[in-house]
């Protein structure tokens, strides 16, 4: 079996983060960057898949060169190939963006595939809207925010979260598939697959290779402000004991809160 | 027109359908547009009311045989035959599990970018400004669309409900020309969860436990509180649920659900910022733990210093109470 798994190097969830207004963005520097986490939940599906079924494993990344820790990253794990596809524009929040770049890298030069695993959402622009995406231009279909998988032969069943319950979903292949926590649990690089990974040359796709026009390349979104949210106004500490403090606090949230 | 996505199950409305599409009235009003709401899947002509009470003129009841089971390739497909026809200058989904699947794949089937998870709508010049939160709920994106149709996504429990008293519009049923062969994924089951509890994501009130619980059998106490207040459902922190203490669907937090209820109470959870991120938008948040350092009283609109299990059933009491009156 065929997989590709789609990377995407993101900031520390533990950053502290800046803006600045002017710029109408995030400040990048003192930012850490990781491999976003939800992918290393389908890295590590692909990883499993192709132990179980046999295969091969590719990991792809959109972004500039130095995307090229989080494939290193991903080669450590095991993948058996990585490749970027090298795109100067930075966060856009554009995920149709994103997704016709995968699509056209795919469809003019790794055609192959029976498996296409994404994580369910990069962290940082909080998107969540490639993998769909990803899936409606190639004509694929798709189960989002995974937690059950399930291959055999040309068909799929995975497992997802909804309101209140799980569904299943049957699909054949090839399809797209997003990686939700629980899914699995990540593999630790081992010390020899890091340092076999970064010996390895990783091939560089420049976007503008793809043939994609102006018009597909330009961002979709018109940034028109980035900010802090609303500062919550101090909150009261009701003192006392318990159970006045729980009788004050019912009365609150009635009739001051009003929301009981 | 703003054309809005509707969600039923088992014929029933989703409310954060109704959410949006009372949003979708308001920003429509400012705009001088119609609103149209879109029905798909069979027997939903019942639900048709529900629509025009809440603001819409139209309603679509799109049937086929390929929309009997949800699929997104198919209901992607039926949703683009309906917007070609129809020329919306905006299609509104609610950022539910289903809204999330489905609304960046008509966009991309479009070839428009999408406003995914908003949680404020604007109009400006003319023009629709979509506000969300980017890195969890730390910093919010103001942006408008380039493309025609717009397409976005909702954050649910966060636009309050519209009632226009209105009682009719004009229905129109169509029938879906994507034929069952053409889709190749499709909902074969769906399990609700323990005696069809509240989602945590759809609760009015949630009563979340962090590693302060101390136990699985303590959880029971919150499903005790859960079980006076109606509308509210347990949730937990991602330490209470890697203990194996409560299943991850109650998971609030990064890489848990995100919710946004009228209450939350955070009992024994410290704050940190992966929890904060996944309930910060709360529209009231209560504290009970029994560090005065804890960050969680940061993010906190009341809190109680203390041992949460000597005030859970005080308040147990004083909430059953209040609720009777
Ligand atoms: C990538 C990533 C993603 C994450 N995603 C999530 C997520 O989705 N959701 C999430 O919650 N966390 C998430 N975390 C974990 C997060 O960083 C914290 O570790 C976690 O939220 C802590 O859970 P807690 O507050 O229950 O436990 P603790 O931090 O241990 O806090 C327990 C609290 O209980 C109090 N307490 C103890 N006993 C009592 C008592 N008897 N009465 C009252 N108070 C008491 C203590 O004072 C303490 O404040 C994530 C972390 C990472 C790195
Ligand atoms: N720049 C990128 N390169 C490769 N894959 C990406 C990129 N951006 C997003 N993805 C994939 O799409 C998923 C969802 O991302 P998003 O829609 O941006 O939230 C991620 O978890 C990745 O699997």
């Amino acid at each position: 079996m065929n997989i590709f798994v789609f990377v995407k190097r993101v900031p520390d969830t533990e950053s502290k983060i800046k803006i600045k207004r002017e710029t109408k963005s995030v400040v990048e520097e003192g930012l850490s960057f990781i491999l976003n986490p939800y992918d290393e939940f389908a890295v590590e599906e692909a990883l499993r898949l192709r132990e179980a079924q046999g295969g091969r494993v590719a990991v792809f990344c959109v972004g500039g060169e130095e995307s090229l820790i989080v494939l290193r990253k991903c080669l450590a794990m095991g993948a058996d190939e990585a490749v970027l596809i090298k795109d100067a524009a930075g966060e856009t929040y554009d995920g149709l963006r994103t997704a016709r770049i995968l699509a056209k890298a795919l469809q003019a030069k790794y055609p192959e595939f029976d498996l296409l695993l994404f994580g369910k959402q990069g962290m940082g622009a909080d998107n969540g809207q490639v993998p769909s995406m990803t899936a409606e231009l190639l004509g694929l279909p798709q189960a989002n925010v995974v937690t059950k998988l399930q291959i055999e032969g040309s068909a799929g069943a995975a497992v997802r979260e909804i309101e209140g319950g799980e569904e299943t979903v049957a699909f054949s292949l090839p399809a797209v598939v997003s990686a939700q926590k629980g899914l699995n649990e990540p593999r630790y690089e081992t010390l020899k697959g890091i340092m076999a990974a970064k010996k390895v040359q990783i091939p560089v796709v420049p976007v503008e290779d793809l043939g994609l026009s102006a018009a597909e390349l330009a961002p979709g979104l018109e940034i028109t402000g980035v900010d802090t949210p609303p500062e919550r106004k101090a909150g009261r500490i009701l003192t006392g004991a318990p159970e006045e403090a729980a009788r004050e606090l019912a009365q609150a949230l009635r009739s001051e809160a009003k929301v009981l | 027109m703003i054309l809005v996505y509707i969600e039923a199950r088992e014929g029933k409305i989703k409310k954060a359908s109704l959410e949006a599409l009372s949003e979708a009235r308001r920003r429509a009003d400012e705009l001088n547009l119609e609103i149209g709401g879109a029905l798909l899947g069979s027997g939903l002509e019942a639900a048709a009311a529900e629509v025009f009470a809440r603001g819409a003129h139209k309603a679509f009841l799109l049937e086929g045989e390929a929309l009997d089971a949800y699929s997104a390739q198919a209901e992607a497909a039926a949703l683009e035959e309906l917007v070609k026809d129809a020329r919306p200058e905006a299609v509104f989904f609610s950022a539910t599990a289903r809204g999330k699947d489905l609304a960046p794949r008509l966009a991309a089937r479009l070839g428009v970018s999408l406003a995914s998870d908003c949680t404020r709508l604007e109009v400006k010049d003319g023009r629709i400004e979509y506000t969300r939160p980017i890195f969890a709920g730390k910093a919010l994106l103001s942006f408008r669309l380039k493309s025609a149709p717009q397409i976005a996504s909702l954050r649910p429990n966060v636009f309050p409900l519209l009632d226009t008293g209105r009682k009719d519009g004009e229905v129109v049923k169509r029938a879906a020309a994507v034929r069952p062969d053409q889709v190749r994924g499709r909902v074969t089951e769906v399990r609700s969860g323990k005696g069809g509890a509240l989602d945590v994501t759809e609760a009015e009130v949630i009563f979340s436990g962090g590693r302060g619980m101390k136990g699985p059998e303590n959880f029971a106490l919150l499903e005790e509180l859960s079980g006076a207040v109606p509308r509210s459902a347990v949730g937990a922190s991602r330490s209470a649920v890697d203990s194996g203490w409560i299943d991850h669907h109650h998971q609030v937090g990064q890489t848990g659900k995100t919710v946004s209820p009228n209450v939350y109470f955070a009992f024994g959870i410290s704050g940190a910022i992966q929890h904060l991120a996944g309930m910060s938008s709360s529209k009231v948040i209560v504290a009970v733990n029994k560090d005065p350092e804890a960050p969680i009283f940061k993010a906190a609109d009341y809190g109680i210093v203390g041992d949460l299990f000597q005030v859970i059933p005080p308040l147990k009491e004083e909430l059953k109470k209040l609720l009777e009156e």
